[in-house]
């Protein structure tokens, strides 16, 4: 991946960017939080501010601005934008859906998921819908491990899908209504799927003395 | 301090060295590609694995503090596994194409893959590829091959002090660049190619050339500025391919500007390569023994004081000490080896030294800049500046010119007038020198080369007796002068200036221009205005047809740094020998022996024969000489001279840093990076292919 194909095509790349009053506001806050001389340790909620006054990507001359604003080399900035997935530096679609493919939403079917959104939204990973709807991506692991396989959209996760839930998820989103973030299955946060499997005996009275140790069940969930 | 064991030997180091460094010091190689030790610490290559007794794993020696009682294992079944294994890892994306790589022969992942690593490879997948990166017309890029070890990152961040590289993406993402496809603005930027361990940054001008056991290598002197950076010609037959840094901790450390490394191309261009003798207004070709008699002719019935001699900005000592003799027996008193007029007196050695030193620079507390700007001026001692600003504590001040110098410092004015507020006292900036342990001040030609520059270089040392800057009773005087040509101290030195009665080089050049002065005898002077030597019989003797060679009379071929014999005095007052690399082209001769062949067509042989006997006689008439490598501290004493000063603003006298000298004036390198850097075009645009 070179850096011209993250940085967008130069024809997308507006001409000057400054954060409105109240993001400059909030930025200098968050610089405060850092002691004198750290103020760099700030550059990524900043960019993050950036990059969501910015319809969700960061334009080379956010980036500047950021750089300018922190007193750090560009480089460094550049750096920093590059690392993080989560910051986009080339133009996205209003719902940016993030596919985990990582290894355990994967053993869990998000192979079926990745087909379902393409099969949707008619376009590969990577690119963006005509209507500028939509943005598709393969990420890495988002850390949703014990509800996969799910999806990012936006700042919301979209958990224990499959095909079917992924279609429906994003066709509610086409007709313009927010669908429910969580798990998709009926299942409640990230308890167990099915029974509990552990730590199903009666918790332990107080000042008892320390049972001698059972061995904990293997398994679980 | 730690007692460590290293394979059996229990050895003793100094605190806050790491595992690494311990192990060198108890004779142990450790492969390694991210270390370095002038470079901070990465430990990203984990090329130098060791096994220390009581760790679960392989540690990063590089980054591991030596502490007392560790037991570290370099030759364990262990350890040579671990290298095995990073080197498979850092192979499987490097392509194997040694034999096309400008780098094979003097690559650090060549040999370190022989000496450690895998004896074939187990990757049959497709290795990754990366574009190529704009850096500019001195180094080209081969991004595939490298290698993520940040060297060169670390290089221009701490050392150059242009943060413009960096690693973008991550993981099989990671591409080192500028990002924006912009060149390296850093006149120190081919040291990136030292640096680079793998074939991924590559000298431009040299690449294909050559290859590295093809080359005879010669240990040599710089003569681009006043530094005198150690370097070493590489050379091939009749041409020199390339110039590299010496290790010298006392004056370049391992660095080398631009200028030094990349203008050896002018020295195939435009060469003397015989002599000329004009005729009807034009140059001739001519043998040697005519263009003697052409000077002889003329010079028949002149009187001594109706001649004059200058020598030029790389003159070696040597040719300077037999011009200056041949000038005596000639009776002319006329002598300057300050063509742009410095107002340097050769009286007080301490007058025009770089006192402190160059490693000094890092003992002082507190500097003021005056008329100068060393990054241009003087690049390498520009390096040795902001590693001492990096250390902190470490106030400066400038009057001058405001520039970029890679570190931050106070502009406090920007001519003579901040200067006379200082020594009055009445500048705050004052008080931070007096208040300084060890100040120091850097007078630079900027503010020395005008007409009131002995009025300055006196409210200098005003400046520096008033604010302790020289303190004889410690060993530290901070007054420092910083010449920019190579041959300047050593023309000092040899009192290449202009006897009783004599005429400095203003005085010679309207001497020539009214008739006075009627033969002018150019020793490599260039940077004068030759429109004023009016109707003078011009002798240039020289290497490149500059300014000097075209308004000749005469020309004597004589050889570049690169093809003599010479001694050069650094702007410290360190006398140090270059040698010739190859021999000069055609006719062309060393210069002594030029000057000791005419003198002898003159009737006035020079009683030197050889460069032994012609070297003694140098130093017996000047003892500085016989210290070779050694920067000896001048006496402190009253120069200058109590006048009023001008009003004009310092101005550096480099305007163009890639073209100073004949040299790299002639080379094609230097006018590329003139184009890129000097005229501005330096951001790749879409028709640069």
């Amino acid at each position: 991946m070179s850096d011209e194909v993250r940085m967008g095509d130069a024809a997308d790349q507006p001409q000057a960017f400054v954060l409105s009053d109240e993001n400059r506001e909030k930025a200098q806050a968050m610089i405060s939080l850092f002691p004198e001389g750290r103020q760099a340790s700030a550059v990524l909620p900043i960019l993050d501010l950036a990059q969501r006054q910015n319809d969700g990507w960061l334009p080379r001359v956010a980036l500047d601005y950021v750089a300018e604003l922190l007193g750090i080399p560009r480089i460094q900035v550049y750096e920093v934008a590059t690392f993080y997935s989560m910051l986009n530096l080339a133009p996205v679609g209003r719902h940016h859906v993030q596919v985990c493919t990582n290894l355990s939403c994967w053993l869990r079917g998000s192979d079926d998921v990745l087909t379902a959104c393409k099969n949707v939204l008619g376009i590969e990973p990577g690119e963006t819908t005509d209507d500028g709807l939509f943005t598709l991506s393969e990420a890495e692991c988002l850390g949703a491990c014990v509800n996969a396989p799910m999806m990012q959209i936006g700042d919301d996760y979209y958990e224990d899908l499959d095909a079917g839930s992924a279609q429906a998820v994003l066709t509610a989103l086409t007709e313009g209504k927010t669908p429910e973030p969580g798990p998709q299955n009926g299942r409640k946060g990230c308890e167990p799927a099915g029974k509990l499997t552990s730590l199903t005996d009666k918790p332990a009275k107080a000042r008892r003395k320390k049972a001698p140790a059972t061995p904990v069940e293997k398994g679980g969930a | 301090m730690p007692k460590l064991t290293v394979n059996g030997r229990e050895i003793e180091v100094e605190q806050g060295l790491t595992v690494l460094q311990a192990c060198e010091q108890a004779g142990v190689e450790i492969p390694r590609f991210c270390y370095h030790e002038r470079l901070s610490i990465a430990g990203n290559c984990r090329m130098c694995l060791v096994a220390m007794e009581r760790s679960p794993k392989p540690i990063a020696s590089c980054a591991m503090p030596a502490a007392d009682g560790m037991v570290i294992h370099t030759d364990t079944p262990e350890v040579q596994k671990a290298r095995k294994g990073v080197m498979e890892f850092l192979l499987i994306n490097h392509p194997l194409d040694c034999p096309i790589c400008d780098q094979g022969g003097e690559c650090d992942l060549q040999d370190q893959a022989m000496g450690y690593g895998p004896d074939h490879s187990r990757f049959h997948e497709n290795k990754r590829a990366v574009p190529e990166k704009y850096m500019g017309p001195l180094i080209k890029t081969f991004m595939t091959r490298c290698i993520h070890c940040t060297r060169c990152i670390r290089f221009a961040t701490e050392v150059a002090g242009v943060p413009e590289l960096g690693a973008t993406g991550r993981g099989e993402h990671v591409e080192v660049g500028t990002y924006v496809g912009k060149a390296l603005s850093s006149e120190l930027s081919g040291n990136l190619i030292d640096l680079c361990p793998v074939g991924a940054l590559t000298s431009a001008p040299y690449a294909f050339h050559a290859r590295s056991w093809e080359l005879r290598k010669t240990e040599s002197v710089d003569v681009m500025d006043a530094v005198g950076s150690n370097i070493r010609v590489d050379a091939r037959g009749l041409e020199v391919l390339r110039v590299l840094p010496r290790t010298n901790d006392e004056v370049n450390e391992e660095w080398i500007s631009d200028k030094t490394r990349f203008a050896c191309d002018g020295l195939r261009r435009q060469r003397l390569d015989r002599p000329y003798v004009r005729c009807d207004g034009k140059l001739h070709p001519a043998t040697w023994s005519e263009a003697f008699a052409a000077i002889a002719d003329r010079l028949r019935g002149v009187d001594g004081v109706r001649v004059a001699a200058l020598a030029g900005d790389s003159a070696d000592a040597e040719s300077m000490f037999a011009l200056k003799g041949l000038m005596a027996s000639l009776g002319s008193p006329n002598r300057d080896c300050r063509q742009d007029g410095a107002k340097l007196e050769a009286g007080v050695r301490a007058s025009y030294l770089f006192n402190t030193t160059i490693a000094g620079i890092e003992r002082a507390d507190a500097c003021l800049l005056i008329g100068t700007n060393p990054r241009r001026e003087a690049t390498v001692l520009n390096a040795r500046l902001r590693k001492r600003h990096l250390a902190g504590g470490f106030p400066i001040g400038l009057i001058g010119e405001a520039a970029d110098l890679t570190y931050a410092y106070q502009h406090l004015g920007a001519g003579p007038e901040t200067l006379a507020e200082l020594v009055a006292g009445r500048h705050p900036f004052a008080d931070t020198l007096d208040k300084a342990e060890t100040p120091m001040l850097i007078l630079g030609m900027g503010a020395l080369a005008r007409a009131d520059g002995a009025a300055v270089l006196f409210a200098a040392r005003r400046l520096a007796e008033q604010c302790g800057l020289v303190d004889p009773d410690h060993a530290w005087n901070g007054f420092n002068v910083l010449q920019m040509a190579a041959a300047r101290v050593g023309g000092l030195d040899l009192g290449f200036v202009p006897a009783d009665g004599g005429r400095d080089t203003e005085a010679i050049l309207d001497g020539a221009g009214k008739g006075e002065i009627e033969v002018v005898y150019l020793l490599g002077a260039d940077e004068i205005d030759t429109g004023r030597l009016g109707e003078a019989f011009v002798i240039y003797q020289g290497h490149h047809g500059d300014a000097g060679a075209m308004r000749a009379d005469v020309v004597l071929p004589g050889g570049a740094y690169t093809e003599k014999h010479g001694t050069y005095v650094n702007t410290e007052g360190r006398p140090q020998i270059g040698r010739p690399a190859v021999s000069p082209p055609g006719d062309a001769r060393e210069d002594w022996t030029i000057i000791r062949a005419l003198s002898a067509a003159l009737g006035c042989a020079l009683p030197f024969d050889e460069l032994a006997s012609l070297r003694a006689a140098i130093e017996e008439a000047h003892p500085v000489f016989a210290r070779i490598d050694e920067a000896t501290p001048a006496n402190w004493a009253a120069f200058g001279r109590d006048a009023e000063t001008g009003v004009d603003p310092f101005a550096s006298p480099v305007a163009n840093y890639y073209m100073t000298d004949p040299i790299s004036r002639a080379s094609a390198t230097m006018a590329q990076c003139t184009a890129t850097f000097v005229s501005g075009a330096d951001t790749k645009t879409g028709t640069h292919g």
